[in-house]
């Protein structure tokens, strides 16, 4: 699985797009996006990540496996802190009926 | 699955070199990186856990024969349950099965010559004797008394017991379940031999592989929210305090994201020796074979969403226990699947009452029963009444001993002629098993009517109207210590003065019955080529050994 | 699986071949990681709750790091697991020397980060009073919120204190690659460990990835951000 070797050039050029990845959202920080600053560099923060995994951790080559654990550390990890947000963001959550609007309350605080 | 290919050489276990008298002395034993040796390690270390718990239960229920107590004061009281409680959890049942027979048979059972990582399954007995040390210098230098859960903000903030000793002991010992999983995973993975396909595995070998992806998944957790609480208890720095913006809650969560699947670690082995069990005594396939290997499967997925219903008192959101609730009912259908293909296969088996297959039909009973209480306390409404009374205590003793502990001395039962070569006294075994099941009966049923009544658990003195209940538990509990002690004695009389038993004394279906009694240390002298699927019991339904 | 040569170096005898076993070892780490995704995952999820409880505190406590060393300790780090990936591929293609080079360069750069780390922010920490526990002084201008600024710092020192650790621990391994690829250990046929081991580094470089924007840039930087 691991035969496969990634030519030098790739990883210069994944280094690079990481370096300017962390200067974009370093820079975005300083725009004022209201509720959109933390998506902006959580998403950025995601597409670091995949970058990393995928071809410093060579999971593009690897088998169906490994990725298939990998999918499920992350799902399993969103199961934690999904079900626990619900308990915390909704504890004190009285629902009046005024359509997709009752929902900004909690929702709101994560951002 | 036996092999077309293999044929044992019938050796007399004396003069043939076996992975018990390869070597001798103590190093040989504290060195060792044989998988065998190593669950005898195990099982050693956890039957001395297990009798250290057990003292702990029979103080607490001599004590409850008298409404005023009859033994200890309150707070002694509080400790022997919490002492109870963290060694029977964390050092008895979450390694009972997968260390001890996991260890054993998961690399004879699939074809291997040892787990991936040998060395790492050496270190986790460490780590779990190390972990064990911890923990019983709590006991010594004054105990704990906060529950085995160890909820905030009393263990953090109010307890003067020896939380963090305790706390660390449990930590430590989370890092040798982590590297057992590992261990099995890669190993089950990995190292199945040619021929061995998914589907030819012993359901066993699912049940192991599915507590092995929530020892890896949820440990870590309970791992960092131990931290998290030492360091509470240390700093005060109000992570779990209310009074400075705290959420104890929040430990709860944290605590039973692990806990509670960490149930299914206990009970999921069990069920994975129940299903060798019932076919090989039954003389049956499996019914629904893939069923009962995916149902181990959506066990443990679904384990990690229902932490929730353990928390339906504690001010929890509403909305959150709503869907904690349904999901717990969804637990039922997998266990179900199971319970009901067991018993499919039982039907119109020629079954025989070897001491095995007592205690797994002792199983059937005691964790239907288990298994259908668990269904009141899902339910919002009833869990308000039943919540925090002994009606729980019943439920999930049910659950642990009728069901864990049943399946786990079956599996002793079962291939101790395997593990030291030797049978032991089929009547003093069934007679033992008897025992077993009178005595739990005896002792959880009437706890069952206690909760009911509104006994809350946890209080060291009750009033004088619960005492007939609290005298027929205490009753059963000393019946059941005595069941407990019958094997103890047989088994290691047996290890020295029993009959050798041929490599195949059940005449059971399987790779590990292939090799000789006790297996040498390379397991297979060559790798088998498995040709047929698991139980393959149609033929054989008479050549018992 | 193919007939097994008589020993290969760094060979174990459970297996029946090099390549089952590196399969193996490749798996086990990966295993392993997954465990520190969920170690690693109890604590984020600990800091959402509680971030979502203390927003305005949290921005506050945000306000007084660094944006310039967080985000040079991210270059730093980017740049150590680009080495870690050159020293694999220095293994993969038989260059002794070469893979010796980068892992030292690797080692270098993890132990800068710490440096940055400890004496340019946790020591500047200390003396501006911002470590819970050593003298934490909460501010007047701070206001309301003041008074939950310091679970923020138990966060920020919780977890760039275990993220810490497990680059100390994973130096510690990269001194002992380093001494086994000087003495020719690893081959294009066998550099397991190198392997598993670069997976570590990599994982310990996404934690900090994920802890960069939680902790430095929550709620913005922009003027008047969080008042």
């Amino acid at each position: 699985m691991s035969e496969h070797i990634v030519p030098v050039s790739l990883y210069i050029g994944i280094f690079v797009a990481l370096l300017c990845l962390t200067a974009l959202t370093t820079g975005v920080a300083y725009i004022d996006l209201g509720a959109f600053n933390t998506v902006a560099a959580l998403a950025i923060a995601v597409v670091k990540m995949l970058l990393v995994v995928l071809f410093f951790m060579h999971v593009k080559y690897s088998g169906r496996l490994i990725q298939v654990f990998i999918l499920a550390g992350a799902l399993f990890l969103a199961i934690l802190i999904t079900l626990t947000l619900a308990d915390e963001l909704t504890r004190h959550w009285s629902p009046t009926p005024t359509g997709w609007g009752m929902f900004v309350p909690f929702l709101s605080r994560l951002f | 699955m036996s092999t077309a290919t293999i044929d044992v050489p019938e050796v007399p276990t004396g003069s043939r070199v076996n992975y018990l008298n390869a070597q001798y002395g103590v190093k040989s034993w504290l060195f060792t990186t044989d998988h065998k040796r190593i669950a005898l390690l195990y099982l050693v270390s956890i039957t001395l856990m297990f009798f250290i718990g057990g003292f702990f239960a029979v103080l607490m229920r001599l004590h409850l024969i008298e409404p005023q107590g009859a033994l200890v004061q309150p707070e002694t009281y509080n400790k022997l349950f919490t002492m109870h409680g963290v060694i029977m959890v964390f050092f008895f049942l979450v390694p009972s099965i997968p260390a001890t027979l996991g260890n054993f048979l998961v690399p004879l059972m699939i074809g291997a010559r040892d787990l991936a990582f040998p060395r790492l399954n050496l270190i986790s007995w460490y780590i779990y004797v190390v972990g064990a040390c911890f923990t019983l210098y709590a006991v010594i230098s004054g105990g704990v008394d906060t529950g085995w859960t160890f909820y905030t903000p009393y263990s953090s903030s109010f307890s003067h017991t020896s939380v963090i000793p305790t706390a660390v002991g449990v930590f430590i010992t989370g890092f040798s379940s982590i590297l057992t999983g590992l261990n099995f995973v890669v190993t089950i993975h990995k190292m199945r031999a040619p021929g061995m396909t998914w589907f030819r595995l012993p359901l066993f070998i699912w049940a192991i592989y599915a507590t092995s992806i929530i020892f890896i998944l949820g440990t870590p957790v309970i791992a960092i929210t131990l931290f998290l609480l030492a360091l509470e208890r240390l700093l005060h720095i109000g992570i779990f305090d209310p009074a400075i913006g705290g959420d104890p809650i929040l430990f709860q969560h944290l605590f039973w994201f692990y806990s509670h699947p960490a149930v299914y670690i206990m009970i999921l082995p069990g069920m994975g020796v129940m299903s060798e069990l019932v076919t090989c005594f039954s003389r049956k396939r499996i019914f629904g074979y893939s069923f009962v290997a995916f149902s181990s499967l959506s066990i443990a997925i679904i384990s990690f969403l229902v932490w929730g219903h353990h928390m339906f008192v504690t001010g929890q959101s509403i909305y959150a226990g709503l869907i904690f609730s349904v999901l717990s009912f969804l637990v039922a259908i997998p266990s179900a699947v199971k319970v009901f293909n067991w018993t499919a296969t039982l039907y119109k088996g020629s079954i025989s009452y070897d001491a095995p297959m007592l205690y797994a039909l002792g199983f059937i009973g005691l964790f239907t029963m288990g298994g259908l209480t668990g269904l009141f306390l899902a339910s919002l409404a009833t869990d308000v009444h039943l919540n925090g009374t002994y009606f729980i205590v019943a439920h999930f003793h049910y659950i642990m001993v009728g069901g864990a502990v049943m399946a786990y001395l079956g599996g002793i039962h079962f291939w101790w002629p395997k593990i030291t070569g030797r049978l032991y006294p089929d009547g003093w075994a069934r007679f033992a098993a008897l025992v077993i099941f009178v005595g739990f009966n005896l002792t959880f049923f009437p706890q069952f009517m206690l909760g009911y009544l509104g006994m809350p658990r946890r209080y060291a003195v009750y009033p004088a109207e619960f005492q007939v209940f609290n005298v027929m538990s205490s009753a059963g509990a000393s019946i059941l210590g005595i069941g407990y002690l019958i094997p103890l004695i047989y088994l290691t009389w047996s290890m020295r003065y029993g009959p050798a038993a041929g490599p195949n004394p059940w005449g059971a279906k399987g790779l590990e019955w292939t090799t000789p009694s006790p297996p040498p240390t390379e397991n297979f002298e060559e790798i088998p080529v498995v040709t047929e699927d698991a139980y393959d019991y149609a033929e054989s339904t008479v050549n018992r050994g | 699986m193919t007939v097994h040569s008589a020993h290969p170096p760094g060979f174990a005898h459970q297996f029946e071949d090099m390549e089952q076993q590196r399969e193996a070892d490749s798996l086990g780490m990966w295993v392993f990681l997954l465990t520190e995704i969920m170690f690693f995952g109890g604590l984020f999820a600990t800091y959402i709750i509680y971030r979502a409880l203390y927003l305005p505190a949290f921005e506050i406590g945000s306000h007084q790091l660094e944006v310039r060393f967080g985000a040079l300790n991210t270059a730093v780090l980017i740049g150590s697991s680009l080495t870690m990936a050159l020293a694999i591929h220095s293994a993969q293609v038989g260059k002794r020397r070469a893979q010796v080079g980068f892992l030292i360069t690797t080692m270098i750069l993890g132990a800068a980060f710490l440096a940055i780390k400890f004496t340019f922010e946790w020591h500047h920490d200390y003396v501006e009073h911002l470590v819970p526990g050593l003298g934490f002084v909460i501010r007047p201008e701070w206001g309301a919120a003041g008074q939950h600024v310091p679970m923020f710092f138990c966060f920020y020192f919780f977890m760039t204190g275990l993220h810490a650790l497990h680059m100390i621990i994973g130096i510690g391994v990269l001194t002992v690659l380093t001494i086994m690829a000087h003495r020719g250990r690893f081959t294009p046929e066998y550099y397991a460990p190198l392997e598993v081991s670069g997976l570590y580094w990599h994982f310990v470089d996404i934690v900090w990835i994920f802890l960069f924007p939680l902790l430095y840039l929550i709620g913005g930087r922009y003027m008047g951000a969080g008042h």
